[in-house]
């Protein structure tokens, strides 16, 4: 297969494929877990669950005092490749027309040349977050293949956009296959691993915040 | 007997000065990556040089490609140089038609065996035994399976006959396929082949080919498509005079806006510059005067395989080949569907787990301790 045949395939088929696994296996999780739903609380409410929910929601997302000094690598590289993941995939110009085409949104581009420093930072807080749960015993011990394998998916994205970028190791459009696939391959994942905390971490920081809430407590 | 023409005595005729055939043969050697010093050696073996018999096949094409060779060039020194070339048949150029026609390919064939230059210009169609295109009563693979074993080299030119271009576009109703395709199923004999890509190519492509192997007598270094890396090794967006826009993030959005008319980066309003391997950008058109992104139209991707299918000529590259809405709104259809199905199924086995407990009072404790 020759790279242009690939990327007809990745731009065609293989996005449709991608797009459906995706949306199927988020609506499964999603309809699943609030089809379970909780067991009812007879308890008298001594607060709001709404707004306890909506303060987690915001807080648990601020890093937590002290984590610095604890755990600095992990801190720092988190907070940087997702950051960084995120700019570069929503404020790249060819991903907002990306974007623009399948949801009919966009908005204006950062320039490349930033996005390109953004990248490459990215790429390094993945490595050096990988080097970490490699090299720490207790962080190897509590690692599964899905750990791995959600690394892999998260770098691999950004390792393809780069070289595509860079016009490094192989020609511009086979790379740019590779770069589409690789994305088509996160996707597919993100059900499917613990990626999916893409949507639930709003669900658990809010959920969190709403038991405390509805007990009056502020946490 | 009467001595074979030169390229010199026919550059003599023509009044064309030594030190003019120097200028272009630089101009080829430097388009063509060789060093300065090649120039001159190109000049001196040119000039000495007999004419090189090429028979030109025309099979599923529209004639753009010879449009583009033939108009464009004369009577500039590339015209000259196809002076150098016994053209010794092509439909659309010959005088003769048919059974004369046929025999001037016949006698050219058997007189320059093993010698001469095949050009191949059109796809190749073998659905349904290759009956939808045809010459003189014969499918065009059976004239190639023909004429191949006794060419020295194949020049593959235009998209259709190096990569089946139109013809071998979606649902390709002739199964059409190009010339390396048949001679990697080997339906035809292997020989060494020249992918000239473009729908048409650049002409000063086509003479840089002839001329290298005129000269050098070997074939210019491939890509992976088997095209000439000098005028194939970069993307049209790489050496697009518009690429700092690009860089910087200014875009056209419509053909005439302000954008438009500031001559920012077409790449919203969908060229293909980026993954389009050409020379469009640096050897440009019509004798160095523009070339279509210059003119304010973005690149299509002519030169590269499947340009046809690679969606929509005015989506920009990133978008979708194909509309996701229907396959996005079934999937969330299946999803709902699966979704309560997965969730109702877990509610049962709560309900089955919650009907199986049993209390435990204290009389069962008691009757635990007893034995």
């Amino acid at each position: 297969m020759t790279g242009v045949e690939l990327l007809n395939w990745a731009r065609g088929p293989g996005l449709q494929i991608a797009l459906v696994v995706f949306i199927v296996g988020v609506a499964i999780r999603f309809i699943e877990m609030w089809l379970l739903g909780k067991s009812p609380d007879f308890a008298e409410a001594r607060g709001s669950a709404a707004a306890g929910g909506w303060r987690t929601l915001f807080t648990r997302s601020l890093p937590m005092p002290g984590a610095l000094k604890r755990a600095p690598l992990v801190f720092l590289g988190g907070y940087v490749f997702h950051i960084g993941f995120f700019i570069t995939f929503l404020f790249y110009a060819p991903h907002i027309l990306f974007l623009r085409a399948v949801t009919g949104f966009s908005w204006p581009a950062l320039p490349a040349y930033l996005i390109d420093v953004i990248g490459l930072v990215s790429i390094a807080a993945l490595v050096a977050v990988l080097v970490h749960r490699l090299t720490d015993p207790v962080r190897r011990f509590l690692s599964r293949t899905g750990d791995y394998v959600a690394w892999a998916a998260t770098f691999l994205p950004l390792l393809t956009g780069y070289f595509a970028y860079h016009r490094l190791v192989t020609d511009y459009t086979t790379m740019l296959a590779l770069h589409v696939l690789s994305f088509e391959l996160l996707l597919v994942l993100i059900p499917l691993t613990k990626l999916m905390h893409t949507f639930t971490f709003a669900v658990s920081r809010w959920y969190n915040g709403a038991i405390a809430g509805r007990k009056g407590v502020k946490v | 007997m009467h001595e074979p023409e030169t390229l010199g005595d026919v550059l003599a005729k023509r009044g064309v000065s030594r030190r003019g055939f120097l200028k272009y043969c630089a101009t080829l050697a430097s388009l063509m990556a060789l060093p300065p010093s090649v120039a001159a050696q190109m000049a001196d073996k040119l000039t000495r040089a007999t004419r090189q018999s090429v028979i030109y096949l025309s099979f599923q094409e529209c004639t753009g490609c010879l449009e583009s060779l033939s108009r464009t060039h004369s009577p500039t020194l590339e015209g000259l140089l196809f002076d150098l070339i016994s053209l010794d048949y092509q439909e659309t150029l010959l005088a003769a038609a048919g059974h004369a026609a046929e025999e001037a390919r016949a006698n050219a064939m058997r007189a320059n065996s093993g010698k001469f230059v095949l050009m191949v210009d059109g796809a190749i169609p073998l659905k349904d035994g290759g009956v939808y295109s045809t010459i003189a009563g014969r499918t065009n693979i059976e004239i190639l399976k023909e004429a191949v074993p006794h060419a020295a080299a194949v020049i593959a030119v235009g998209t259709c006959s190096s990569f089946g271009g139109l013809p071998h576009a979606n649902p390709n109703p002739t199964g059409a396929v190009s010339v390396g395709t048949l001679m990697e199923k080997g339906l035809i004999e292997r020989k060494p082949l020249i992918n000239v890509s473009g729908c048409p190519p650049i002409p000063v492509v086509i003479s840089g080919v002839v001329a290298h192997f005129l000269t050098l007598g070997t074939l210019p270094e491939l890509d992976g498509y088997g095209r000439p890396k000098v005028f194939f090794g970069d993307t049209i967006h790489d050496r697009c005079y518009r690429r700092p826009f690009y860089d910087q993030g200014k875009f056209a959005k419509t053909f005439d806006d302000e954008g438009a008319r500031n001559g920012w980066c077409l790449y919203e309003l969908g060229c293909k510059g980026p993954t389009t391997y050409n020379a469009c950008a640096t050897a440009k058109w019509n004798g160095g005067v523009s070339f279509p992104i210059e003119s304010g139209h973005g690149c299509l991707g002519c030169s590269e395989p499947d340009f046809w299918d690679a969606g929509s000529f005015y989506a920009p590259l990133p978008a979708p080949r194909a509309p996701l809405s229907a396959a996005a709104g079934a999937a969330i259809a299946v999803g709902v569907a699966a979704g309560a199905a997965v969730g109702l199924a877990g509610l049962y086995k709560r309900k089955k787990a919650q009907q199986a407990h049993t209390k435990l009072t204290v009389d069962d404790l008691e009757t635990e301790k007893k034995p």
